[in-house]
């Protein structure tokens, strides 16, 4: 890990330092109130614009400054570290080229609602507009994918702006929020004076629902015969995950939790049916399709969820909750919407709720079901399989990792295959679907949570994509473990080729692909190759052992799909099984 | 699809056009007209846009402009009864011989002629869209030769609540 430095004081001490009135600079204006906000940890890298914010941190000790080696892998760790730890991920990074090499991670980190204060700097505001060196509009660039932004007129305003933006990105729905800060604003001298109040009148997120919506949910739970509840990344975000475990319990409805939802509710208990959608377990799906009572806390009603929108659910009463009301009948028709924060919504809903006493022949189908139909594959002697290997994984780690993915496959086997317990422990693109995630990813969540071990699993398309970051697993001694699942192609869209596109392979063909051990080892970083079982568990028990990050390389086989597979335009009853034993 | 006016009041920041054209270009929302000015309150600007859109299109719009911070509320005024005017200069092809007719319906419009060139005639018209659009299709005959509307600006009559 990196090492926390020695100098530092305690908290109490800095922020009594920090919070002193006096002239100082825009940057240093930025680093105090970074720490002010509680800032541990920030992943960046420097440039022109950013050279007197880069300066004020020489030999600046109150928070952890991770110099990455591209400003993708910097917003993408900042990303994991929010996503694992809860608290808001900083990154910085110069004008211009640095700016815009953030763009897909602010866009990921938006999709997913993933709360993130991204520091960009800019040209002198003498010099915008004059197409100067370096120079992009990152606000203009970035504003459909922020939710909200700032450009920096003048030092004084910087510390207002930092409260707003942290106070923005981490309440309500959360998201990124941008501030941009031109070179003189960073270096203008001002007084500092600490701003510790938020004032916001367009912005007052509904966090308490009302309560006749709740009491509609209650009364409609009552009559219900076939109540499913589907859980999203809604009740990760609010920490509503005891109370959702209240709510299932103390009712008894079967759950059904999406991608980003994985680890809100324990996998092992009976009432879980996995995940739903195009590559959802059959139970879930089929479940939602004759449902009669769907209850969405904290999902968006994705397009991978829902398949074909006409015929999604269609035998269901809709109720939503949701702190967006905008997500609130954007996709779904819905009957119930309550607008509020998943926890405060459950937390009024579990004082009345009761035992959802006409559906006991609903749970039993349901557990027919799931029973009858898990997760299934076809396992081998000969070749190496990526499912066995995500359970071999999930095993050797007792299912209590933090496992980050990069997008494709992979991603789908270890939603699959490793069934998660607890809240945060799933790092995953989910809304945009972004490949050179997995891996930076790993390494923000590794900052986040240094006593647990975070596994990133990663495709041999993926991990090329953001491969440079080794380095600094290596130089802070970042125990990270990867997992390469190394099938030579682009396996996610090979399967689409095969299946939809009649097996005509395009452009995906990745053989060639450097050599992994020999990629982590150039990097200082342990490697180690499997391809057969045994090989397999023994790299990958050597690797867990090993003090530092380390990465495995599993050749499995090329032609694998994932499986149930919904194709896009069919309703989710409408599943490929593929070959199962 | 119907006609929607809206009324967005919003923080008087650099960027804050921006914003809301932004949301309506890329969620698919239409804009028929935008204004922009200032309000009764120093800081706030309000801007006027009819857009058109069934009822959950209106739903949707509203909702994800409450999305911006820099809005502060959203109102749609043509749910209530209101008043809305729209200004048009229109460069009309004037020779002597037909100037006579022209003033005809201008003053049957109850517009005015703002300026008078050798060949033409600038006529200002004020009123709700539908009496430009008549103005214009009166004028057609003559010849515009230049055409400029300012869009919608509306409110809510005195005695409505929203």
């Amino acid at each position: 890990m990196v090492a926390q430095n020695a100098t530092l004081k305690s908290k109490e001490e800095i922020i009594e330092k920090l919070k002193k009135p006096e002239v100082i600079s825009g940057s240093e204006i930025l680093l105090r109130s970074l720490v002010l906000e509680g800032v541990e940890c920030v992943f960046g890298y420097p440039g022109g614009a950013v050279l007197y914010i880069y300066d004020a941190m020489h030999g600046f000790s109150d928070f952890n400054h991770v110099l990455t080696r591209h400003e993708q892998g910097a917003i993408h760790a900042a990303d994991g570290y929010a996503r694992a730890s809860g608290k808001v991920g900083v990154c910085i990074a110069t004008s211009g080229p640095g700016a815009t090499n953030l763009v897909t991670g602010i866009a990921t980190a938006y999709m997913d609602s993933v709360p993130m204060v991204v520091i960009t700097g800019n040209v002198a505001t003498t010099l915008i507009g004059t197409d100067a060196f370096q120079e992009a509009d990152i606000t203009g660039i970035t504003m459909p994918i922020t939710k909200h932004s700032y450009l920096v007129r003048k030092a004084a305003d910087l510390p207002r702006i930092i409260h707003e933006a942290f106070h923005i990105a981490n309440t309500g729905r959360k998201g990124p929020v941008l501030i941009d800060i031109p070179k003189d604003v960073s270096a203008e001298m001002t007084m500092f004076q600490p701003v510790s109040e938020v004032s916001l009148r367009g912005y007052n997120p509904t966090v308490t629902p009302k309560k006749q919506q709740v009491d509609k949910l209650i009364k409609a739970i009552e009559t219900a015969e076939r109540p499913l509840v589907l859980a999203g990344g809604g009740v990760v975000y609010s920490g509503g995950h005891e109370e959702l475990f209240e709510f299932v319990t103390k009712s008894g409805i079967p759950i059904t939790t999406t991608l980003l939802g994985l680890g809100a509710f324990p996998s092992g208990n009976e009432l879980w049916l996995g995940m739903p959608g195009m590559h959802g377990t059959w139970t879930a799906n089929m479940a939602i399709q004759n449902a009669d009572l769907l209850i969405n806390i904290g999902a968006r009603f994705d397009d991978r969820v829902t398949g074909k929108l006409k015929g999604f659910a269609p035998h269901a009463k809709i109720v939503h909750i949701d702190i967006d009301p905008a997500e609130i009948g954007k996709n779904v028709p819905t009957d119930i919407p309550i607008v509020g924060d998943v926890k405060t919504v459950l937390e009024i809903a579990n004082k009345d709720v009761k035992w959802a006493a006409n559906a006991d022949a609903w749970r039993a189908q349901l557990a027919g079901w799931k029973a009858e139909k898990p997760y299934s594959y076809k396992d081998s002697d000969e070749v190496l399989k990526p499912q066995w290997v995500v359970e071999m994984i999930h095993e050797e780690t007792k299912g209590e990792a933090i496992v980050t993915t990069d997008v494709g496959q992979h991603q789908m086997w270890a939603a699959q295959y490793y069934k998660f317990n607890q809240p945060r422990s799933w790092v995953t693109s989910g809304g945009l679907g972004t490949m050179g995630f997995g891996f930076p990813s790993a390494i923000g969540a590794q900052m986040a949570h240094p006593e647990r071990t975070v596994v990133s699993i990663n495709g041999d398309g993926g991990m090329q994509m953001c491969a440079q970051e080794l380095a600094i697993c290596a130089i802070n001694n970042i125990p990270v473990k990867v997992a390469i699942l190394n099938n030579q192609v682009l396996g996610m869209v090979r399967q689409w080729q095969e299946l939809i596109y009649d097996n005509r392979y395009s452009h995906i063909d990745l053989a060639g692909s450097p050599d992994f051990v020999k990629l982590a080892e150039a990097y200082g970083v342990k490697g180690f190759r499997a391809s057969n079982k045994e090989e397999a568990r023994a790299a990958w028990i050597e690797a867990m052992n090993h003090p530092g990050p380390a990465v495995v390389e599993f050749v499995v086989n090329k032609g694998e799909n994932v499986y149930p597979m919904v194709t896009q335009g069919s309703t989710i009853d409408q599943m490929l099984m593929g070959d199962e034993e | 699809m119907k006609k929607h006016t809206i009324a967005v009041l919003v923080n008087d920041q650099p960027g804050v056009l921006q914003r809301v054209s932004g949301l309506f270009g890329r969620r698919g929302f239409n804009i028929e007209s935008i204004t922009v000015g200032t309000s009764e309150e120093a800081g706030l600007s309000r801007m006027v846009i009819v857009t058109t859109g069934d009822d959950s299109t209106l739903e949707q719009v509203t909702k994800q402009l409450y999305k911006l911070i820099d809005v502060i509320k959203v109102i749609d005024l043509s749910a209530n009864p209101m008043v809305a005017r729209e200004l048009a200069l229109i460069k009309v092809n004037a020779e002597p011989a037909v100037r006579p007719e022209i003033l005809g319906v201008v003053e049957t419009f109850r517009a005015s002629v703002v300026d008078i060139g050798t060949h033409t005639l600038m006529v200002q018209v004020v009123g709700d869209t539908e009496k430009i659009d008549a103005m214009i299709e009166l004028l057609k005959p003559y010849g515009i030769r230049e055409l400029s509307r300012t869009g919608v600006t509306a409110m809510i009559r005195g005695n409505a609540r929203p």
